[in-house]
């Protein structure tokens, strides 16, 4: 009997003395290149994503220049861009060329992979209580795949031709066919290449994610008691594996239409002075099957942003968040919706008027969940007691701007006055404001609450409050205005208004925007110093559990290795925000539930 | 050297804001961590309160800068567009009050409830009344929206009105062209095969076909005041998009797929340049879906003159056909025959940009 019960016990140990084991048979290249520490791989993809992020927001700096000077000439420009700025001016084709790359970075490389891939890939297991991800392997391959795709997109921008230039939305015609623009000619088989890969990594890390939370959560762990970043990662994941698919395939598809003399979104052209071959094809279908993933994507984007909020304001206000099944009703309400809202991005492609309003309707449903979680969030402030660390101003800052950002949503999404603000600023400043900016919010947020559990060290928090302030300035002086320029029906995407009698009036605006984005970059770069140094030189973390958390993550070592937790995984007795209860400032979940305790 | 220096300035304040930085966190050790914290915790809780008051005084000045300069102070000019601008108003009152609101208590709440000694954090999880009231207020809000605005699009994309003029618009890099049916109402077809460069048929019509003899090309739009137009949009190379601002109007031009829309112009271009004050006010076409590297320039014309006007215009007009096939002309049928003259297709800007 004793026998037995040992040696149970032995194998129970026997995994971790593995773990310990492993640890200390990592060399360079196990520990840091191809890892499979789900910590590791976040780190990788927290990296990548960073230097994504400062080539990306170089990106619109320098079309910024263009817009907000006009008529200057930069030498500079022409010693950076050779041939792309003759005389320092920069072309109307790289203009275009910086814009797709500016959207495409940042929407899939930074707030896809940097965001979900940082976020997912540290607090599943730690949040859950795991010690891994469900495949390690395919964890690592999401990350190389990712790589890969990296590789590929920078060396489009370095082919004779050019990057891809016809929007990050890549609509064909313009993108599949080389006569119509020089960015359509390798940059842009570059440019699918580069995103198929990329939807690989996603699917392999989606898929790694759900079947981690689903199957691997420790005991006591509920799916009712999950953090709500858990919950936001979980249908993040769930959205990005049902609709990345989708847009692989349109990319197939435009791959053979380029190559192989398809006509599955072409028809009837004329391009160039030559009758093209082609017919049958759509070029509306491919805006369906783009925009399938492109909505959905909008929420991979944001919902970790939300679930990361959620968690960092009910724990900086001590208090448990509001209304938690709320919080994930709407979660899940907003990624059902998520799939039926597409069409609202083509209201005014000729798209039936009946199904416009259909599509009308689905979206502004979208508005109610968005609204409970607002409110949801601005009642866990009442009556707290706010820590300002820096993680908890940039969830508030995400708050604001989600506010701000999701009421012009009311706007667009409502098909008759989207006819007038489609394609203008406005839209520019709707959604940079409610997915770009309030995601970055949400990821710096995320940042700075958990560097202390990745690195073992604090940011500098000087550096941190100058960059939130800045940076929620500099946001809102940079986006507010462009509403009025939608008003005005100023379009996107213009290099140039000098022309235009309607739409010349905002130059004073244009260069004003200009160097606050330029302010607001410069204070990005002293955020990505402080993240750097604070790696080796910050302040080191002493206490365990530094914001007095209720999660599992702070039950780990200050500095955990592989396998996170060096004895059993702890059990959880109750959900995570057990805060400023029966006179207690906080109640971790591993704490069972006492018999005297009030029931909430 | 400018540069240097430049670049000199910006390196040492980022080195300033370092050093600053990092003496604060020596100064923090010294004078106790807990203390500068709760510090910086009330600057903080100060600065949001600051940023509310700064925020909202700022969005007002915002205001008061660039409302005049939209297209909202002059109207729409067109009938249509009128509702669409109701719309909007409407729109902004219901969610200016929301973000007034929601704005207002995030900070408000940040500055009041910042950490205190003296007060304990209150343990408020869930109340399913107040969750209640703020799913049920917001549905009934967008109920409103929904329906004004579903009213507003279906009058909008509903079939144009029997009488109104047709003019047929289509796009290519980087220019719009204008084809108007002539006096039997009906364009003539069109072919894409058709087009030929050299012999100036550019806009591919089959010739073929006898409603296209007395067509008419343009590449300014003419239209009549106060009467309902249908546009009929064409594209030849990739998608572009009919955007007209000054009359709340916007479709995209897309290649095998024609679109349509139509709308009544209100103003005549001589009434808006004395309704904005502008003398050279114009109503522009600005092609809205991102087309190539020309995109920007895609600019076309509208001229909205009076019913007399617009007649003495069509009849200034020679059909495209007698243009390119000029024996056909009866009125020339004695003269020799010339070569065709190539119609203006391209514009001075297309032409800036493709060179």
């Amino acid at each position: 009997m004793s026998n037995v019960l040992s040696s149970q016990e032995t194998a129970v140990h026997g995994v971790h003395d593995a773990h310990h084991e492993h640890h200390h048979h990592e060399t360079f290249l196990t520990k840091y290149i191809f890892s499979q520490d789900h910590k590791m791989i976040a780190k990788q993809f927290l990296i990548t994503g960073i230097i994504w992020a400062i080539i990306g927001g170089l990106f619109s700096v320098i079309f910024r220049f263009q817009l907000g000077y006009p008529d200057a000439s930069f030498p500079w420009m022409e010693d950076l861009l050779g041939k792309w700025a003759p005389g320092g001016k920069l072309s109307p084709e790289f203009y275009y060329a910086l814009v797709t790359m500016h959207g495409t970075v940042l929407v899939f490389f930074v707030l896809t992979a940097g965001l979900s891939g940082t976020f997912a890939n540290f607090l599943i297991p730690l949040q859950i209580g795991a010690r891994d991800m469900a495949s390690p392997l395919l964890n690592m391959l999401s990350y190389w795949f990712f790589f890969l795709a990296s590789v590929i997109m920078v060396a489009s921008l370095f082919v004779q031709t050019g990057p891809a230039s016809g929007g990050w939305t890549v609509y064909p015609p313009l993108s599949a066919i080389g006569d119509a623009s020089i960015g359509s000619k390798i940059g842009m088989d570059l440019w699918l290449v580069s995103m198929a890969m990329f939807i690989v990594s996603s699917l392999l890390g989606g898929l790694n994610y759900i079947t981690t939370i689903l199957n691997m959560r420790t005991k006591g762990m509920s799916m009712t008691r999950m953090p709500l970043t858990i919950w936001a990662l979980f249908f993040t994941a769930v959205l990005g594996v049902l609709s990345f698919p989708v847009l692989l395939s349109g990319a197939i598809l435009l791959l053979f239409d380029r190559n192989l003399g398809t006509s599955f979104f072409l028809s009837d052209l004329i391009v160039a002075g030559k009758v093209l071959p082609n017919e049958g094809g759509s070029a509306i279908l491919f805006q369906h099957l783009f925009w399938f993933l492109g909505h959905p994507e909008v929420y991979i984007i944001l919902l970790p942003a939300m679930g990361m909020a959620s968690e960092i304001l009910s724990v900086n206000s001590r208090k448990p968040i509001f209304g938690y099944m709320a919080m994930v009703a709407s979660l899940f309400a907003i990624c059902i919706l998520a799939f039926l809202v597409w069409a609202h991005h083509m209201f005014v492609t000729g798209l039936n008027p009946f199904l416009g309003s259909v599509f009308v309707l689905l979206t502004l449903l979208i508005a109610v969940p968005s609204a409970i979680k607002v409110f949801n969030w601005l009642t866990t402030l009442w009556r707290g007691n706010i820590r300002f660390t820096p993680g908890m101003l940039f969830a508030i800052g995400f708050v604001s701007l989600f506010i701000s950002g999701g009421l012009t949503g009311i706007f667009l999404g409502n098909s008759a006055l989207d006819i007038h603000l489609h394609d203008t600023y406005f839209v520019i400043a709707h959604f940079h404001i409610v997915m770009g900016v309030a995601s970055f919010f949400g990821m710096y947020a995320g940042v700075y609450h958990w560097y202390p559990k990745m690195f073992g060290r604090y940011l500098n928090n000087t550096l941190a409050y100058i960059h939130f302030w800045v940076t929620l300035v500099g946001a809102y002086l940079i986006f507010w205005p462009m509403h009025y320029q939608g008003l005005a029906g100023v379009p996107r995407r213009y290099y140039d208004f000098s022309n235009w009698e309607s739409f010349k009036q905002f130059n004073g605006l244009n260069e004003f925007i200009s160097v606050v984005a330029l302010v607001v970059f410069a204070v990005q770069l002293l955020f990505v110093f402080n993240f750097f140094y604070s790696i080796w030189k910050g302040r080191k973390v002493t206490d365990p559990n530094p914001w007095k958390s209720n999660t599992l993550e702070w039950t780990t070592p200050i500095r955990p290795g592989h396998g996170n937790w060096e004895g059993e995984i702890p059990e959880v007795h109750r959900w995570a925000y057990d805060y400023s209860k029966d006179g207690k400032d906080f109640i971790p979940q591993t704490e069972p539930v006492g018999a005297d305790e009030s029931k909430h | 050297m400018k540069d240097f220096f430049l670049i000199a300035i910006v390196v040492m304040i980022f080195v300033v804001i370092f050093q600053i930085a990092k003496a604060s966190e020596y100064v923090s050790v010294l004078k106790g961590e807990e203390k500068t914290r709760k510090q910086n915790n009330r600057i903080n809780g100060f600065l949001m309160m600051a940023f509310l008051v700064l925020g909202l005084i700022g969005a007002w000045y915002c205001n008061e800068l660039y409302f005049g300069k939209t297209l909202f102070p002059q109207g729409s000019a067109s009938v249509e567009g009128e509702e669409i601008d109701q719309m909007l108003y409407i729109t902004i009152a219901i969610t200016g009050v929301v973000f007034l609101i929601t704005q207002v208590l995030l900070f408000w709440f940040s500055y009041k409830y910042q950490e205190s000694d003296t007060r304990k954090a209150f343990y408020f999880p869930h109340n399913n009344k107040l969750e209640l009231l703020w799913t049920s207020v917001p549905a009934i809000f967008l109920t409103v929206l929904v329906v004004f605005g579903l009213r507003f699009w279906f009058k909008i994309t509903d079939d144009a009105p029997k009488d109104s003029v047709v003019v047929e618009i289509t796009g290519h890099q980087f220019a719009w062209d204008m084809r108007y049916p002539g006096k039997d109402g009906v364009l003539g077809k069109k072919n894409y095969k058709l087009y030929n460069k050299p012999n100036g048929n550019t806009l591919a019509v089959d010739f073929e076909d006898p409603d296209s003899w007395d067509d008419l090309r343009a590449t300014e739009m003419h239209l009549p005041v106060g009467k309902p137009v249908k546009l009929v949009i064409h594209a030849q190379d990739v998608i572009h998009d009919v955007g007209l601002p000054h009359f709340r109007l916007k479709m995209d031009a897309v290649p095998g797929i024609p679109t349509t829309i139509w709308f009544t112009p209100k103003y005549t271009t001589a009434e808006m340049r004395q309704r904005t004050g502008n003398p050279n006010f114009t109503y522009e076409i600005s092609c809205d879906q991102m087309c190539g590297k020309g995109h920007f320039s895609m600019r076309g014309v509208i001229v909205v003159e009076t019913e007399e006007e617009y007649k003495k215009w069509l009849a200034d007009q020679k059909p495209e056909y007698l243009t390119l096939f000029p024996d056909k002309d009866p009125a020339k049928a004695t003269q020799a025959v010339e070569p065709a003259p190539t119609p203006a297709t391209d514009k001075p800007l297309a032409q800036v940009v493709s060179n």
